[in-house]
């Protein structure tokens, strides 16, 4: 009904946007709606990155991210950061198609949106694999949980007195060493877990410690929250695009709106994927 | 043309004519036949999406927990005033929380002390002064005053009050659980929230609450983008941003405000949730309970309270201005008068909505915050004052000189703006760390937040129900007992809360469950007792109004006129009772800004009336 009264029947060409019956900033209440769902959901966001900071930065250590997330799929290990950069790849193409898409509905050309739709669905389902098998290693081969980090770091230089079994190393073994803000993973063997045993160049002997609690928990709950939305997203997409190949948007005229909408949702989601990459993976 | 027909029928009102003269057809009528939306009694009375049968929703289901909130404050009231005496006759109603002794003498449960305490800050608060406020009165008048058919998303509306109602369900069944809800105070601090085992509120009760509080803010938020959306792109022609009532602008920021808070709000309860149910560590540091250490490690819990108080700070105004914004509409129509600077008014609700997200902090004074971080915040907390003080100062000069109708609705806007000065100075010291060293924590505080929030807002609600009541029901409340109802509640509302700034300035503790221990508040007994006893009135005195109203929904003064205040605004053009779309035939044009009272020689000159040879627009 709303749209009824936004109708504008009068001619009065002196009027300006703020004068009353008329949209001060062009957009419709849905896209106006859609932009004001944003920004508070950007302020949840930011929420979440700001606790993420005042935890991070009370910790004495933090886990090394050019460490942590160094495994690619297919048993591949010291590939720094080159998975998260092919899931931000993906998902970053999936906001070009989706420009696509509403490109091709002002130009009401049905088949256009639908396809361009498809592959920005499954640009999202890609990444929605790759976050599932970034959380399967972490939780599964490398023991991450909410609650257990087994990701440390090392403040000294120095050399492992175990191995990774926790074993001694036997008499003229070459030992490993360390540098000091070198990052390490604490391994379970049979189900135990393994504090190898180190001493730093000062002298001192110490055994490897779990790195602090907070990465695990904010860690899935942040790329937890984020993947919900794209999660959500993909499956309004799918309902849209249903809808359009159906032909419920052409009869009404404008431009494909409904598409338009869904992909400022979808370029918001993008765009705070790249703060949730720039605080979990760059710094 | 059915819409054109309906007015030819009735032309006996020159609203009417004037609208078809000058307002301009939306066809409105030709897409509804009838009223696809309101049909029958489930889509009328329940699933309605009309603004008007929301803002009545959101209204009785408000009143109904400031009842429940009202009722409790009297059990801990008694509990205060009245240590000796037994309240075993509470035993029926309160069951448990109520042990009665070999004596027979009753005495309340301390963990139950805190309960009530917490579910009356948390009801009164957000369900009462936040959803009831705000949910009801920008519901009603959005719409009408800005001279729209309904909301932009009718729909949205609908679910934002179903939210609202879920969220007060899951509330009234915590009250139920054997363990009692939670208890740890309506700020819902860690440890006490985030350990299922701090407390006996703390576990089933708190689970509970954070569910409540969730789907609170998804009802916020929906209703949130709705106001904005609603006044920025449904004015009616000539409705530019300067010619809005104050109530609109004032509901307008508070959306904004609503829109911005809660989202963090809601983070700060997503992390809670974490660390209550799946162990992480986000709030919660090395903890012994029982000589054993948990397994947290870490966490901080000052953290929560940053991301509690921006929200809760902005919060006091979400709750304050829609007040402000009724009361300033309410004084300007019954003192007959233009309200005094209006665009002052406007750009003070600006500067209270920018500078209210500035200063969260200054509830943390205490909290182990660095004291240079103290400065910034107490330097933005006194800031606000100053737009505060521009307002106040703009009421009294807008009931200078004025033809006032003291009635029950200007009394209490009259009532509002004295409790609002009360209030607002003794803000002042609070709001300076270094007073706020001696003062937190005490019945200073409590007398604060009560006069400047709660019974502030509370005038601007009940002048606001009084003033628009015709529009609801379009019947009249009962003067007499209003105006009973306004003295009595002045009266009785500074009878409690003054005397508590002095038990404050002692240094006497607030959620203390009982003072006996301590040699040095003994002899405040005597005012605990006044205090009590004046609650106890009060209390009565609202349950006066409460059967007024009902009362008057069937058996009131019936409205005769359309605009029986004689007030210029758009709301008061609809027939009577406005059916859905709230203009039978064309929307009108404003031509005019809100306030052209007493102006060349006419009371009032509406909103709709084009400006006469001559007539220069009001400079304000």
């Amino acid at each position: 009904m709303a749209t009824d009264t936004v109708i504008d029947h009068n001619v009065d060409s002196n009027q300006d946007a703020w004068s009353g019956g008329t949209q001060p900033f062009k957009a419709s209440y849905g896209k106006l709606m859609m932009w004001y769902f944003l920004l508070s959901d950007a302020f949840t966001f930011a929420g979440f990155l700001i606790a993420y900071g005042a935890l991070r930065f009370s910790m004495p250590t933090w886990p090394v991210p050019d460490f942590v997330f160094s495994t690619f799929p297919g048993g591949i290990t010291g590939a720094p950061l080159i998975f998260v950069t092919v899931m931000t790849f993906v998902l970053i193409l999936s906001s070009v198609t989706m420009v696509r898409a509403v490109q091709e509905g002002h130009r009401e050309n049905k088949n256009g949106v639908v396809l361009w739709m498809l592959l920005t669905v499954i640009g999202g389902l890609a990444f929605l694999g790759c976050q599932a098998w970034e959380w399967t290693n972490l939780i599964a081969e490398e023991h991450m949980s909410v609650t257990t980090n087994p990701f440390g770091t090392h403040t000294e230089s120095g050399v492992y007195l175990t191995d990774s079994h926790g074993h001694a190393y036997e008499a003229g073994a070459e030992k490993e060493t360390f540098e000091a803000g070198d990052g390490y993973l604490i391994h379970k063997h049979e189900g135990d877990w393994v504090f190898r045993e180190f001493q730093t160049a000062g002298g001192t002997v110490g055994q490897q410690e779990f790195g602090p609690k907070q990465f695990g928990a904010l860690f899935f709950f942040i790329t937890g929250f984020h993947g919900f939305h794209v999660f959500s997203g993909v499956m309004f997409l799918l309902i849209i695009l249903i809808n359009v190949a159906g032909g419920v948007y052409v009869k009404r005229k404008n431009g494909y709106e409904m598409v338009e909408k869904i992909g400022l949702y979808w370029h918001f989601v993008d765009l705070v994927w790249v703060f949730v990459f720039l605080v979990f993976y760059l710094l | 043309m059915e819409s054109t027909d309906k007015t030819i029928i009735a032309p006996a009102y020159e609203e009417d004519v004037l609208i078809e003269e000058l307002g301009y057809d939306d066809h409105f009528h030709d897409h509804h036949h009838g009223d696809k939306y309101q049909s029958n009694f489930v889509t009328t009375y329940i699933f309605s999406q009309d603004h008007k049968m929301i803002a009545k929703q959101f209204l009785i289901t408000g009143m109904f927990w400031a009842l429940i909130g009202g009722l409790m404050s009297l059990v801990f009231r008694l509990q205060l005033g009245f240590p000796e005496e037994s309240m075993a006759w509470l035993k029926p109603v309160l069951g448990k929380w109520i042990s009665i002794s070999e004596a027979g003498v009753g005495t309340l449960a301390p963990e139950f002390y805190y309960a009530l305490v917490t579910m009356h800050g948390t009801i009164i608060v957000f369900f009462v002064l936040t959803a009831g406020l705000s949910g009801t009165f920008s519901n009603l008048l959005i719409p009408l005053q800005v001279g729209a058919r309904d909301m932009a998303s009718p729909f949205l509306n609908m679910l934002s009050y179903w939210f609202f109602f879920l969220a007060g369900v899951i509330m009234f069944l915590s009250l139920f659980l054997s363990t009692g809800p939670f208890s740890g105070g309506w700020t819902a601090y860690p440890p006490l929230s985030a350990l299922p085992q701090a407390s006996s509120g703390s576990g089933a009760g708190m689970t509970l609450w954070t569910i409540s509080l969730v789907f609170f803010v998804v009802s916020v938020l929906l209703g949130g983008v709705n106001y904005i959306t609603t006044v920025l792109n449904l004015r009616t022609k000539g409705m530019t941003m300067w010619r809005l009532p104050l109530t609109i602008w004032a509901f307008f920021v508070t959306a904004i405000l609503g829109l911005l808070s809660f989202p963090v709000l809601f983070s700060g309860f997503l992390l809670l949730i974490f660390d209550r149910e799946l162990g992480t560590s986000f709030y919660l540091n090395e903890i012994f309970v029982g000589g054993q250490a948990l397994e947290y490690a870490g966490g901080s819990p000052v953290l929560y309270q940053h991301l509690f108080w921006f929200l809760g700070h902005p919060e006091v105004y979400i709750i304050i201005l829609p007040a402000m914004g009724i009361v300033s509409e309410v004084l300007s129509v019954h003192a007959r008068k233009p309200i005094f600077g209006y665009k002052a008014m406007v750009y003070s609700i600006l500067a209270i909505g920018f500078l209210s997200f500035i200063v969260w902090a200054h509830h943390m004074f205490m909290s182990g915050v660095n004291p240079f971080i103290s400065n910034f915040f107490v330097i933005f907390t006194l800031i606000i004052a100053v737009p505060s003080a521009v307002k106040v100062f703009n009421w009294i000069s807008t009931l200078y000189g004025g033809n006032i109708r003291f009635n029950a609705a200007s009394l209490f806007g009259i009532g509002f703006v004295s409790m609002f000065i009360s209030g607002g100075l003794t803000g002042i010291f609070l709001g300076n760390s270094a007073i706020d060293i001696v003062m937190h924590d005490t019945y200073f505080v409590v007398a604060h937040f009560h006069i400047v929030m709660g019974v502030a807002a509370m005038f601007g609600m009940f002048a606001g129900i009084y003033h628009w009541y015709p529009k609801m029901f379009g019947r009249f409340m009962n003067d007499t007992l209003g105006r009973i109802h306004f003295w009595g509640t002045i009266i009785g509302a500074y009878a409690i809360f003054w005397p508590m700034h002095y038990l404050g300035m002692a240094g006497v503790p607030r959620r203390y469950y009982s003072f006996d221990s301590f040699e040095t508040f003994r002899h405040f007994g005597t005012m605990n007792q006044f205090i009590t006893i004046a609650a106890i009135i009060v209390f009565a005195l609202q349950v006066l109004f409460v059967i007024n109203f009902f009362y008057s929904i069937w058996y009131g003064k019936k409205q005769k006129t359309r605009n029986p205040w004689g007030a210029t605004t758009l709301e008061w053009t609809t027939p009577i009772r406005p059916g859905h779309g709230n203009w039978e035939g064309k929307i009108p044009t404003v031509q005019r800004w809100a306030y052209d009272y007493g102006k060349d020689g006419k009371e009032f000159i509406p909103q709709i009336l084009p400006p006469q040879e001559g007539e220069s627009e009001e400079v304000h």
